[in-house]
């Protein structure tokens, strides 16, 4: 009964939707009902959704990918030298600060059309969860284990290594989870400035030609993309790190 | 118990440390004790009277502000291997199964186990009666055996000397009781220099040779006290005339009142 919970709740939300359009006489260019929109998903060619997915996921993975190999390391620098805590911390949170849908046409312009701004663009929207996170884990260490360490002289590198690192996993990877989802949103925001195909393209195209029922087939896309990276993001913890899921989640 | 060799010394120590406003708060002042070895010694005392800061300095994870702890005649300059150390809250790793917590130290310091490792870990879970549970994850395990497991993690590396910062004091007072004579029990199979920090009196009366009581603000020794009750010590110990004497006197020195 549990399981089928939300899969009956979703069900009844586009049963309410299809509905509210069909006797409200909603305006199918505001809000086109489920039916409609099934309708323009299933009139485009699947070659050209394989097509749009594949684009938005490249560019996604990889941003994501180079974000998690920037900010773990960078979280262990911040933890192991309050020198660098101290001077590089307040860049990082300006960087955050900025809001990235303004400062993408920049960045296209500084660094030309191809993949690389579109992957600077996602790793600046990605990075700054794990790189929180990964600190936070860091830090909280239990004292004893630390104390342990040290009794042991085993030295900072290990200290790094076996104790700390391990402790933060399940910190890191909440913040991995999340940032799944800002990957997706990175490589949309990065195809509205400066693309010639994916999903977030293939939206702005879309409501550019008022073709809105095409549009929302494509955002139903995204979201199911952005649903199946989380996904496998929480059976990748459960594969690799099964010890750092609470109990109850086993 | 003046005729051991004295293992541990204490010279005129004081420990104070800065706090967050500027003002320094003296943790520990004037101490100066000697510890014999494979004695087993209680540091009994209420919170704030420095008990924890003694085990540290011991440890070598602190150096005093002044004054001299020296081990085995040599001044602690920083950690060493004699010294085994266990926690208030066992903090098992939870990535390991219980056979390679106890091994940890040894993956930690040399970066290896080997099989001989492996074969005295699990004789050391033995010792502390845990045989059945090697490859059990640790949340498979009670507080009080998560205990035992950091016991037999701290003997792994052979130390002469065993520190203890109220190892029973997060555990539920059945349990508590089970675990005073179990280190007893293993206490006597593998002697060693044990100094057990706790705010027990029952507890320490039990457990040592001596005991030294602690007061607080600032920290300073009130008393050390004999315990000359013979061992072994059973259930039967807790019920001794001479049991009940000394944890009144103690009572009375901490309280500073009357106990009837």
């Amino acid at each position: 009964m549990d399981r089928l919970a939300p899969a009956a709740a979703f069900i009844v939300l586009i049963g309410v939707w299809e509905a509210a359009c069909r006797f409200l006489a909603i305006p199918p260019y505001l809000l086109p009902a489920p039916s409609a929109i099934a309708a323009a998903g299933l009139k485009i060619p699947v070659t050209q959704w394989i097509g749009n997915i594949a684009a938005t996921l490249r560019v996604a993975l990889m941003g994501y990918a180079v974000s998690i190999i920037v900010s773990i390391p960078l979280a262990v620098a911040l933890v192991s030298s309050r020198f660098l805590s101290r001077t590089l911390y307040p860049i990082i949170v300006i960087v955050q600060s900025t809001p990235i849908v303004a400062v993408a046409p920049i960045i296209v312009v500084t660094l030309g059309a191809s993949d690389l701004p579109r992957i600077v663009i996602t790793f600046l929207i990605t990075f700054f969860p794990i790189v929180v996170s990964t600190v936070t884990g860091l830090m909280a260490t239990p004292e004893e284990l630390i104390e342990l360490s040290r009794s042991l002289r085993a030295g900072r590198a290990r200290e790094m290594l076996h104790i700390r690192l391990p402790f933060a996993v399940p910190f890191i990877f909440s913040a991995l989870k999340i940032s799944t989802t800002l990957a997706v949103i990175g490589a949309v925001v990065a195809e509205f400035v400066a693309a010639e195909r994916g999903l977030g393209f293939f939206i702005m195209f879309s409501t550019s030609f008022f073709k809105i029922a095409q549009a929302f087939a494509g955002l139903a896309m995204l979201v199911a993309l952005s649903l199946t990276l989380f996904r496998l993001c929480s059976i990748a913890q459960r594969w690799l790190v099964p010890w750092s899921l609470p109990k109850s989640e086993r | 118990m003046k005729d051991r060799p004295q293992v541990i010394r204490f010279s005129d120590v004081e420990q104070t440390f800065g706090r967050r406003d500027g003002a320094a708060v003296t943790a520990l002042e004037a101490v100066t004790f000697d510890i014999g070895r494979h004695e087993f010694l209680a540091v009994l005392g209420p919170s704030g009277c420095g008990k924890s800061t003694l085990l540290r300095l011991i440890a070598g994870l602190i150096l005093p502000t002044r004054g001299t702890v020296t081990v085995n005649d040599m001044a602690v300059a920083g950690p060493r291997d004699e010294i085994g150390i266990v926690f208030q809250r066992p903090t098992l790793l939870p990535w390991f199964d219980v056979l390679g917590n106890v091994t940890f130290p040894l993956r930690h310091k040399y970066g290896r186990v080997t099989a001989a490792d492996k074969t005295r870990a699990s004789n050391l879970l033995a010792l502390v009666g845990l045989s059945d549970f090697m490859s059990k994850r640790v949340d498979e395990l009670s507080g009080g055996m998560q205990q035992r497991v950091a016991i037999a993690r701290a003997l792994l590396l052979d130390p002469d000397i065993l520190l203890m910062d109220e190892p029973f004091s997060a555990l539920d007072a059945l349990t508590r009781d089970e675990m005073s004579f179990e280190l007893l029990r293993i206490w006597s199979e593998r002697p060693k220099t044990v100094v057990f920090i706790t705010h027990s009196i029952p507890e320490a009366v039990l457990l040592a040779d001596r005991i030294i009581v602690m007061t607080p603000r600032p920290g300073r020794v009130r008393e050390v006290i004999d315990v000359p009750l013979p061992r072994p010590r059973s259930i039967a110990t807790l019920s001794d005339q001479t049991f009940n004497a000394l944890a009144n006197h103690i009572r009375g020195e901490l309280f500073s009142r009357l106990v009837a």
